[in-house]
């Protein structure tokens, strides 16, 4: 039988199919963000467009998380650690350097002006620097599995939390921090107070771009031999071995992967609230993440959309049970769990469903019909 | 010795077969699990590897397979030391296994089990597949394309889409031969791959596992409780007792072997009152029979 690589040639795809394959997504992904911002948001009033932000923060964080506790089967739950990082670096970026270059505290610029500018530039450098802390979270993983690498995630999110809340005072005044040059004030973070004062950056836009950049990441992932890999892993780590998966880099890749996409939601959650609470962002903050993934289905994309959505609004529904809502929404909860232990999705995929294969077929032969 | 070519170093060893194990040793605190085990498998070879149970041939491959490292000894792939190293590397370097207890990767389908183990002969690495780029689509394409052909050398094409926990235990057993041999190895390690089955099973397995050879070019290790089925397909037999070597021939040799009589019957004792019951070549006559 043919080798692999005798056949590789004979495959490759001409121009359309790799323009459409390669780039098409992530034009679609920036058109449903303008949609979003331009459309949607003004339609909906601002409480609702709020709750979008919180949603599509929400889709980013989970779907990050799901990376490692879905696909690689790793238990962690340590993700708003990487949130932190990513946030607190975003925010150093945007508050001082504002300051330095734009000699204000507020949001400069219109659309992709300067002021937008910096603050992608904060939320790829909050995201590269959570993954580094991916790969210093990954290499315990190697050696621990199950509840032992929970509980090294769970430190490792409460050392950023500590580490944040003894960093120094944050200068406020634009003229103080004039002063200082911008590496200087890397530890100034604000501490047990918090980052506060952090321009509004956040937006319809932003978030949903990267939330769609993101499922086009995981979607790619999953359904290729790197995820596969991943997959295996999750499976059945000694057949993975033998089948010559390198489950150290796999595992490895997983969590850098994963604290990237976690860095830039943690920057646009900094952006959105307008201040970086390490309160905020600790074990409880993680704890919800993994609550989304387990309730939306451990490894399947559409599955945590479909989580992070019902797991956002709903509270915002129960909002007129008042001091019940959180009783409310734990019973969903609890129902959710005794009724599909396996999450919404289970492991699979909206159009891997049975009931939406039936319909596509039922659509198809409609159509059909119809000519 | 039958099949393959094997060239003779003026030293006399064996150089550049498919696999060449030297004194390969492993002990559990103060057990031997393995003494001294020597193999030479021929390009093309299909040995068999027997012994009663416990005589640690599954460890035997574990060891060559990198799960346990050997503390004395040498493993050649194709002329290439692989002892010591990691099992994922000694899999790239061509040497896949199948389990005795099943291993399958359970959640996912049938194709895509095949698929996970093509993955490793693939170039593109993370960046490449997270952009789509032309040479990550044409490997993914052409890992379905080869694992469907595979599917359908081991006869389990019309499953390719159902969760690999839910085929039956046959079916599991040919899902975990397609997925080594997409790895594309050059030596294949059968860990009691008809245990289970039924004589028509077995029958069917019996011919697949030697078209292997041909259709993929590997030399094949086989364990197997199956007298009747090692007996008739292996060139060469070794037996392993306690871990120790005890007999190394064809077929017809280790069947008249004292020494393995001995180790899977035990020795006659006067006054036994349980009459021993005869091994397996007796229950598989007419297997055998059929057998030119």
């Amino acid at each position: 039988m043919k080798s692999l690589q005798d056949r590789v040639d004979r495959l490759r795809p001409g121009l359309p199919i790799t323009v459409g394959k390669s780039v098409l997504p992530f034009a679609i992904a920036i058109l449903l963000a303008f949609t979003m911002d331009k459309l949607i948001g003004p339609a909906v009033g601002a409480t609702w467009s709020k709750i979008l932000l919180d949603v599509g923060i929400a889709i980013l964080l989970a779907g990050s998380l799901n990376i490692v506790n879905g696909y690689a089967g790793q238990f962690s739950i340590g993700h708003a650690g990487f949130m932190l990082v990513g946030g607190y670096l975003a925010a150093w970026l945007t508050f001082y350097g504002s300051i330095h270059w734009f000699g204000v505290k507020t949001p400069v610029g219109g659309f992709l002006g300067n002021g937008q500018l910096l603050f992608l530039g904060g939320c790829i450098l909050g995201g590269l620097c959570a993954s580094v802390f991916g790969v210093i979270v990954g290499l315990p993983s190697l050696r621990l599995r199950g509840d032992y690498l929970a509980i090294v995630t769970l430190g490792f999110g409460e050392i950023v939390r500590v580490l944040g809340q003894i960093t120094d005072r944050q200068p406020k005044r634009i003229d103080d921090v004039k002063k200082i040059p911008m590496s200087d004030l890397l530890n100034n973070l604000g501490g047990a107070e918090g980052f506060s004062q952090i321009p509004g950056y956040t937006t319809l836009f932003f978030v949903y771009f990267f939330a769609f950049v993101l499922l086009v990441l995981a979607y790619r992932l999953k359904y290729s031999s790197k995820g596969r890999a991943l997959l295996a892993v999750r499976e059945n780590e000694i057949a993975a071995e033998a089948m010559g998966i390198d489950t150290t880099r796999a595992k490895v890749i997983a969590f850098v992967f994963s604290a990237f996409f976690a860095g830039i939601g943690g920057s646009l959650y900094a952006h959105q609230v307008g201040a970086l609470d390490p309160k905020e962002l600790g074990f409880m903050k993680s704890i919800d993440l993994v609550i989304i993934v387990v309730i939306g289905g451990m490894g399947s994309i559409t599955g945590v959309v479909i989580g992070a959505t019902i797991l956002v609004v709903l509270p915002e529904i129960f909002r007129q049970f008042a001091d019940y809502r959180m009783i409310a929404y734990a019973l969903a909860l609890i129902t959710v769990m005794i009724l599909r232990p396996q999450g919404i999705m289970g492991v699979k995929e909206l159009w891997e469903t049975s009931l939406w294969r039936k319909q596509v077929k039922a659509l198809r032969a409609k159509l059909r019909g119809g000519k | 010795m039958t099949g393959g070519t094997v060239e003779r170093s003026p030293a006399g060893s064996v150089t550049r077969g498919a696999l060449d194990i030297k004194k390969l040793s492993l002990a559990f605190g103060g057990l031997k699990a393995v003494s001294e085990f020597s193999l030479s498998l021929p390009v093309g070879g299909l040995y068999g590897l027997i012994g009663p149970n416990g005589a640690g041939k599954t460890t035997v491959f574990n060891l060559l397979t990198g799960v346990y490292k050997p503390d004395v000894g040498s493993v050649e792939l194709s002329g290439l030391r692989i002892d010591g190293k990691k099992p994922n590397q000694i899999a790239r370097a061509g040497m896949a296994r199948t389990f005795q207890n099943i291993r399958l990767f359970g959640e996912l389908s049938v194709i895509d089990n095949v698929r996970t183990a093509a993955g490793v002969r693939t170039k593109s690495g993370l960046f490449r597949t997270l952009l789509r780029t032309p040479l990550h689509v044409a490997e993914e394409r052409a890992i379905t394309e080869r694992c469907i052909e595979l599917l359908d050398v081991l006869g389990i094409t019309h499953r390719q889409d159902e969760q690999a926990k839910s085929l039956p235990y046959g079916d599991q057993r040919r899902l975990e031969i397609a997925r080594a041999l997409a790895t594309e190895p050059k030596v294949l390690l059968l860990d009691e791959p008809v245990a289970g089955m039924n004589t028509q099973e077995k029958r069917e397995m019996r011919g697949l596992i030697q078209s292997l050879r041909e259709k993929f070019g590997v030399s094949i290790l086989l364990i197997e409780h199956d007298m009747g089925l090692v007996m008739d397909i292996c060139e060469q037999i070794t037996v392993i007792d306690h871990g120790v070597t005890i007999a190394v021939g064809s077929p017809k040799q280790i069947q008249d072997d004292p020494a393995v009589i001995e180790a899977y019957l035990g020795v006659p004792e006067e006054n036994d009152p349980i009459p021993r019951p005869e091994e397996a070549p007796k229950t598989d006559a007419p297997e055998a029979a059929e057998a030119p």
